[in-house]
């Protein structure tokens, strides 16, 4: 693809067929009683009906809270976990139920960076063996070229490809996360799912890292399923930003108008919550603290599954908030790609409130 | 100005390993006033823990070389032995830790546990302390805390279990609180509840809190002073004005640098090159100068002294401070 025609998907991230579209994605993991006949008694509904299109070249955010089913969902993609319910078309291709030298096949276009750069990488392997690894399996180059394509691998993610004998041990953590970031470039993927790479570093790190993605972006056209709870880092890096609450996308929106415009009160309760690294600002920020927990994701509460913590509802009428308590709000569209899933979206008094907080013009 | 409540001078904390002596902390000198917010902020290794962990007296002359003087409220924590210790800590000093569910024991009941606490330093029955952890969990906004108080931590939510904790630190009415990354495990509506929480409770009972925590956002908006580590020292320090607006030192400029912000659209963020020092080899003089892309002979040679600027803002850095002022103009705070 020509530069300028990447460039084109990413003002116009709609236009062209997506790279991997999910429709009606269901994943429950089932709570079982018994121990040799074991009998369903439940299931915990970690992803429950998401529609996503991520098209080629662009990046796509999901931010959501511990236990949303962010992680479940990019796994399911993946096909690490198998879906309950639903498709999910990588390339044009159905690959719900693929299996074999098929998957195989797709796999080597997908592939997956972790959070914990200590727990992702077998400490007893070299770093050389833990790179070449998917090259030796999918045989993409002759085996005595292996190692120099780890050492251009080794270089292109700037680690010193002298290393290559080396232990993850003997690596600080953002290194290791740029060996866990050269290992899934090896085999030239198309989509990378970046599962929380940065949350784990320090800030001086995270910012290596992140600038680390976005040239290999831009070198190898890749496109990214970004997760992170971090709202500013996803900020940063994502064209298209999804926010997910209790296995549902609760809103998604193109760059930064989620963060200016949000309808769902969700997003900003969430927005709200982060903190800012200027004084002035922070003091005259709004915040909504939302009362108590994420409800358990065994027994989602019906309608809205926002609505047991939700402010805006309290401010409702009866009848309106019986709505919000019954009746599931489907994602409707609020302006060109920005889709949200609430009854009664934020109103422009809150975005102003919201808006006044950001932190853009003052300094 | 009122007497410091905590008073730490040149304290130095070694760790003896087969590799060599890790200087952990390095000379901190520092004092805490009461009422006040202290923000410690750094990186991994910083020594922002260890020098708290000392404070507390966890870190003992028994594991560690440990120097200098940690004065609280005029006697030296440092030289105390564990049974004096224990009447400070507690009643005096209590901590929060970053990881609520390895620091709650999971095999009692959380109101329990915040019994035993209440139970080892004060003469009245089970019965009592038990009403009075009651009492705490409800002041930490836990919903039906009878109830909550027979449950065990696995019940809990994350962040109700930091909530516990926090009543269990408050029970004994300590003048300071030592948080250590309390919010660090906690998604970011919750880290708002908690640290609202601990706004609230400092301004009731009139506590010192110590914050001490990696995310620059979270010290912007709840401490009074600012202190930045760097390799077991401070490198900077000042409100949180002088940190935002007006930073003096390299470091503090590459954190502030390398932060993806909301409502700043930076194409790139400039991170620090580099990676931390090992605590073992620090490098000759500014232990930042490896990585400070603005470094000239003098920093590799002298170690820069923490020198006062303006009031309570102090930094450590060689360049002059019409050079500092005239980089921070142009490069650290114009918008990009």
């Amino acid at each position: 693809m020509s530069e300028v025609e990447a460039t084109r998907l990413r003002e116009h991230p709609r236009s062209g067929e997506p790279l991997l579209r999910l429709r009606g994605i269901v994943k429950h993991f089932p709570i079982t009683r018994g121990i040799i006949f074991q009998k369903k008694v439940g299931a915990v509904h970690a992803v429950d009906g998401v529609d996503l299109d991520i098209y080629p070249g662009e990046t796509l955010g999901l931010v959501g809270e511990t236990g949303c089913g962010k992680s479940t969902l990019a796994r399911v993609a993946m096909r690490l976990h198998d879906s309950t319910d639903g498709t999910i078309v990588f390339e044009g291709k159905d690959i719900t139920r693929m299996k074999g030298e098929n998957l195989r096949e797709v796999r080597r276009d997908m592939q997956m960076i972790f959070q914990d750069p200590y727990a992702s990488l077998n400490p007893r392997k070299t770093v050389g063996t833990i790179v070449g690894a998917p090259l030796r399996l999918h045989k993409t180059v002759p085996k005595n070229q292996v190692k120099t394509e780890v050492q251009n691998l080794m270089e292109l993610v700037g680690l010193n490809p002298e290393h290559y004998n080396r232990y993850p041990h003997e690596f600080s953590g953002g290194q290791r996360q740029r060996i866990g970031v050269a290992r899934a470039l090896a085999l030239r993927p198309k989509l990378i799912v970046c599962d929380e790479p940065v949350s784990a570093l320090d800030v001086s790190i995270q910012a290596q890292i992140l600038n680390l993605l976005n040239d290999l972006q831009d070198e190898f056209n890749l496109t990214y399923l970004f997760i992170a709870h971090d709202l500013s880092v996803v900020k940063h890096i994502s064209d298209r930003v999804a926010v997910m609450y209790l296995g549902k996308i609760a809103e998604a929106a193109d760059g930064s108008q989620l963060y200016t415009e949000p309808k769902h009160p969700y997003t900003g309760a969430l927005l709200s919550a982060v903190p800012i690294a200027d004084p002035n600002l922070a003091k005259t920020k709004q915040r909504i603290i939302l009362e108590g927990d994420v409800p358990s994701p065994i027994n989602p509460p019906s309608g809205c599954r926002f609505h047991p913590r939700c402010y805006q509802r309290k401010s409702l009428d009866a009848e309106s908030q019986e709505r919000c308590r019954a009746d599931e709000p489907e994602l409707r569209p609020h302006a060109p790609g920005h889709v949200a899933a609430c009854h009664f979206p934020l109103d422009a008094r809150i975005i102003d409130a919201l808006a006044e907080t950001e932190p853009g013009s003052s300094r | 100005m009122p007497e410091p409540l905590l008073e730490v001078k040149d304290l130095r904390v070694q760790f003896p390993t087969e590799d060599g002596v890790v200087k952990a902390v390095d000379g901190l000198t520092f004092s805490v006033r009461a009422g006040e917010t202290l923000g410690i902020v750094g990186e991994s290794g910083s020594g922002k823990s260890v020098s708290f962990l000392t404070v507390m007296g966890l870190i003992t002359k028994k594991s560690a070389i440990v120097e200098g003087e940690v004065l609280f409220q005029g006697q030296d924590l440092v030289q105390m032995d564990n049974d004096e210790l224990r009447e400070i800590r507690g009643p005096k000093i209590a901590m929060i830790f970053q990881d609520p569910m390895t620091s709650l024991h999971p095999f009692y009941k959380v109101g329990d546990q915040i019994s035993e606490m209440i139970l080892a330093h004060e003469d009245i029955s089970k019965k009592e302390a038990f009403d009075r952890s009651v009492e705490m969990l409800k002041r930490v906004n836990i919903p039906q805390p009878e109830e909550r108080a027979k449950q065990y931590p696995h019940e809990f939510s994350g962040g109700m279990r930091q909530r516990a904790m926090i009543a269990m630190a408050l029970s004994l009415n300590p003048d300071l609180l030592i948080a250590d990354e309390p919010t660090t495990a906690l998604d970011v509506t919750v880290q708002a509840q908690i640290l609202a929480l601990i706004d609230q409770l400092q301004s009731e009972f009139n506590t010192a809190v110590a914050l001490i925590t990696h995310d620059l956002g979270v010290v912007a908006e709840h401490c009074d002073h600012i202190q930045v580590m760097y390799a077991g020292k401070i490198v900077e320090e000042g409100t949180a004005d002088d940190i935002y607006y007006r930073p003096m030192m390299p470091y503090t400029w590459g954190l502030l640098r390398s932060l993806p912000r909301l409502g700043h659209d930076t194409a790139r963020l400039t991170p620090i090159a580099g990676a931390p020092p090992s605590l073992i080899f620090l490098p000759d003089g500014c232990s930042f100068s490896p990585r400070c892309p603005y470094v000239f002979d003098e920093c590799r040679a002298i170690e820069p002294e923490l020198l006062p600027i303006d009031g309570h803002h102090a930094a450590r850095c060689h360049l002059s401070l019409e050079d500092r002022e005239r980089i921070m103009a142009q490069e650290i705070l114009a918008p990009s």
